[in-house]
């Protein structure tokens, strides 16, 4: 006997929300799912009227996802925002090339103006040769840092109020899960807030609407309304500590559906005692973006790159900092420790 | 590594190799230090071993006994009593398992020649409602700090005489391992009223330590002593970020636990991995005794604590330093406790698991995230409270608060899901939601949630009433 919709009782069911487990038609799945994203934008107070606002395209499904709602709510609710699209080339062959093409397509199709910046031009390295240099293992930190940079210089370059960024609940999970298993308390207690502090200059803001809206329900969302999108994990993602906490959370999921909003439930109310030692916020002395150390970790990681000591963004190695900073040599002691382990285990 | 002279016959934490001796000596020093570095043991305190039968609870047990002992340089100095809960009723274990189990530990605690108590979980089915309400714990003026206390107990001791110390251990053992059958039967279903082994797991932990609490009160026991090691901490502090109880890690994985206000629970055990304890009781033949669990046996995604718990072994495997990066993050955490005020209801601690509410409705968060999803995906119910069980009791009790504590409708009122989940904090809600039947819930947990809800609902009637405490305040000090 076919299941009618929870919602409407009228209209026959197709899918199970995996959130709730209630079952819903397509309209209505649509609806709920378009009208939560809503309630977190007016709830968190993430957007003010006439600004203009970047979202962080990559071609996946997230951020497929994230401009098709953002322009739909836009409309629906006159929320009086001006969107545009903004992509990260980080270089990767097979992988990020293929997905900038879906992003082209995704702005014919949501008439959305584009821009992409690449590492290439922006430090002069693509991850292929990062990873050349670096090895299999720890080449994610250096992604990472530089996309997040590369966003928001590109943002600053258009001029742009609020980026907007397509991580989901099950993203902003496992680097909970993470940050615990790495006992690293400052990330702990910023990485649940919804949007990042928009104190001083030259920090836009970054925001995440999707925070509450499932891995999987998105991918119903996608599959429903024939979305676009690009769907290959990265090519060196499978040797990422990340990976343990996703398997990790995978399988909670499993268990119990609701512990990915209960893990973030988890992060936002725990506290951490005083007199434990955070980080302050400064400015790099070399390219002036924020940091808190001397150097800000992309000029620190890229320091590394240039001098072919990769090892120099990895690990603590504070001290050095100053004497890069000074232009020193550094002795052949320190020049040992930052050299690349020989791998013998290319692809 | 220590001593440079005896051969070594261990290693613990990648590199450290310890012969004999020092190990031993490595072993006692840590649990020591561990109690004098958190100075919440006075001196003449009465304190309650909780012992499982597990190693680490019984390597706790022969610490205690060591320190306790004569020729210890300086020994401790506390009254210890034991406590077993014999749990096999909700594991599921047979009549002769648990005689067997009891025997043996019972040998083991009269060795020891401590007080003990032996109690069944059935027992659970005839506390109070006092345990759930957390007690004062005004500081006696007569041992202000620490420092005091000892200094005084060392004067004194010198007119305590030998006797004294001995007639005060020799005391009645309790061992109240008879249980009725309807117990039995109440206790079985309610185990079986919970749909998944998670939530099984988390009500067995609630009540023991209702359990536990209860009689540490009765008998005067001011703190408890848990056997919790460091990586069974780890594993939990894990599982409870996973079941949403964020806002309680402290007190559930830190050295001490105050949250029962007049007994506190602390954990002397936690710096100590489970492969040293291990060692340790296998080396100086530390009697102990297994018993199975809910869990033993289970495959790997059976519950959230049995999954957590293989996650955590694996990747200690692949990367050693895991369960001490738990650990130190677990010790950076600290509970929010809300300023103490006389007239502070016991209504805002959770009525299971005695923390603070975690569920006020922020604007920006994920619970608001739950509600709204909830409400979007169901079409909208008049007013929920109107299901079906509560409706009865609605109609019966609509005139007056009047009905009297056995009065016309305790017996047919089953407290809805609704009304528990407002008394509950995030994580025991989703426990009450993997039940069955609200009803099998022991007695004392029901009549206390049902006057809680009494109490709110008078509180909501008179509250245009009620002043503020600040404003009472403010008003006399213009006087």
């Amino acid at each position: 006997m076919p299941v009618q919709c929870s919602n409407c009782v009228q209209r026959r069911a197709v899918l199970k929300r995996p959130k709730t487990g209630h079952s819903l038609c397509k309209d209505c799945f649509f609806w709920a799912f378009e009208e939560e994203i809503h309630q977190t934008i007016v709830s968190a107070g993430l957007f003010n009227r006439g600004e203009t606002v970047a979202i962080g395209a990559s071609g996946g499904k997230d951020s497929t996802v994230l401009a098709h709602v953002m322009k739909v709510l836009n409309e629906r609710y006159d929320y009086g925002l001006s969107l545009l699209l903004l992509s990260v080339d980080e270089g990767i062959t097979g992988y990020r090339d293929d997905s900038l093409e879906t992003v082209k397509r995704n702005q014919q199709q949501y008439e959305l103006p584009l821009k992409i910046v690449s590492y290439e031009e922006l430090y002069g390295w693509t991850m292929d040769a990062i990873v050349k240099q670096v090895g299999l293992k720890n080449n994610c930190t250096f992604c990472g840092v530089f996309r997040r940079q590369a966003l928001d210089r590109g943002a600053m370059m258009l001029k742009v109020d609020k980026i907007c960024t397509g991580h989901n609940a099950d993203d902003v999970a496992e680097t909970v899960l993470m940050n615990v298993l790495r006992g690293d308390i400052a990330r702990l207690c910023r990485c649940t807030s919804i949007s990042t502090a928009s104190d001083g200059e030259g920090a836009i803001p970054r925001c995440k609407p999707l925070k509450y809206a499932y891995e999987k329900e998105i991918v119903l969302y996608a599959y429903f309304k024939k979305l676009d999108y690009f769907s290959t994990e990265c090519i060196y993602s499978p040797n990422a500590y990340r990976g343990h906490a996703r398997a990790f959370l995978k399988d909670l999921e499993s268990i119990r559906p609701s512990s990915i909003i209960d893990v973030i439930h988890s992060s936002e109310t725990l506290s951490i005692k005083e007199g434990v030692k955070m980080p302050v916020q400064g400015t790099c002395s070399r390219c002036g973006y924020i940091s808190s150390q001397a150097l800000c970790k992309s000029c620190v990681l890229l320091e590394g790159l240039n001098r072919g000591l990769p090892k120099l963004g990895i690990g603590k190695h504070h001290r050095l900092h100053g004497k890069i900073l000074a232009q020193e040599p550094l002795t052949e002691q320190e020049e040992k420790k930052l050299k690349p382990v020989n791998c013998n285990c290319r692809l | 590594m220590k001593c440079k002279e005896g051969t070594a016959v261990l290693i613990i934490r990648v590199n450290d190799a310890f012969c004999r001796s020092c190990f031993k000596e490595y072993f006692i020093h840590k649990f020591r230090a561990m109690l004098g570095k958190n100075r919440v043991i006075f001196p003449q305190e009465k304190v309650l071993l909780a012992v499982s039968g597990g190693t680490a609870s019984c390597s706790m047990l022969s610490q205690v006994q060591e320190g306790l002992s004569r020729e210890a340089p300086k020994k401790l100095r506390f009254v210890p009593g034991i406590i077993y809960i014999d749990d096999g009723g909700a594991c599921g274990r047979s009549a002769e398992e648990r005689q067997r189990s009891n025997a043996l530990l019972k040998s083991i605690f009269t060795e020891t020649g401590f007080t003990y108590f032996i109690v069944s979980l059935e027992q659970v089915f005839s506390l109070p409602t006092s345990v759930l309400v957390p007690g004062t714990s005004d500081p006696d003026p007569s041992n202000p700090s620490y420092k005091q206390a000892v200094d005084q107990y060392i004067k004194e001791k010198q007119t305590l005489t030998e006797e004294n110390v001995a007639s005060a251990v020799a005391q009645l053992n309790i061992e109240d391992s008879a249980y009725s059958p309807e117990h039995k039967l109440a206790l079985e279903r309610l185990f079986s009223s919970m749909k998944t082994l998670t939530a099984k797991e988390d009500m067995l932990q609630t009540l023991r330590q209702h359990l536990i609490l209860h009689i540490a009160r009765e008998n005067g026991y001011s703190k408890v002593m848990m056997g919790d090691s460091c990586s069974r901490l780890a594993v939990k502090l894990l599982s409870n970020i996973a079941l949403g109880r964020g806002a309680a890690l402290a007190s559930d994985t830190g050295f001490s636990d105050p949250r029962y206000g007049d007994v506190v629970i602390v954990r002397p055990m936690r710096d100590y991995s489970s492969k040293e304890i291990a060692f340790y009781s296998r080396m100086f033949n530390v009697p102990s005794v297994f018993i199975s669990g809910l869990d033993t046996k289970t495959h790997d995604k059976a519950s959230i604590q049995r999954l957590t718990e293989s996650f955590v072994t694996n990747l200690q495997f692949d990367f050693p330093s895991t369960v001490s990066t738990i650990y130190r993050t677990s010790e950076k955490l600290h509970t929010v406790m809300p300023p103490q005020s006389q007239t502070a209801e016991p209504a805002s601690k959770c009525l299971l698991c005695l923390c603070t509410l975690d569920t006020k409705v922020d604007k920006a968060s994920a619970f608001h995230a739950t509600l709204v999803s909830e409400q979007l995906s169901q079409i909208k119910l008049q007013d929920p409270s109107l299901d079906a069980p509560a409706q009865s009791a609605e109609q019966c009790c609509t005139e007056g608060q009047g009905c009297g504590p056995g009065g016309c409708c305790s017996s047919n009122r089953l407290p809805s899901h609704q009304d528990l989940k407002t008394l509950l904090c995030y994580s025991c809600r989703l426990t009450i939601k993997d039940m069955v039947a609200t009803n099998t819930l022991p007695p004392y947990i029901i009549t206390e949630a049902e006057k809680r809800q009494k109490r709110s609902q008078m509180k909501m009637e008179i509250s245009e009433y009620l002043l503020e405490d600040d404003e009472e305040d403010g008003g006399t000090a213009a006087l």
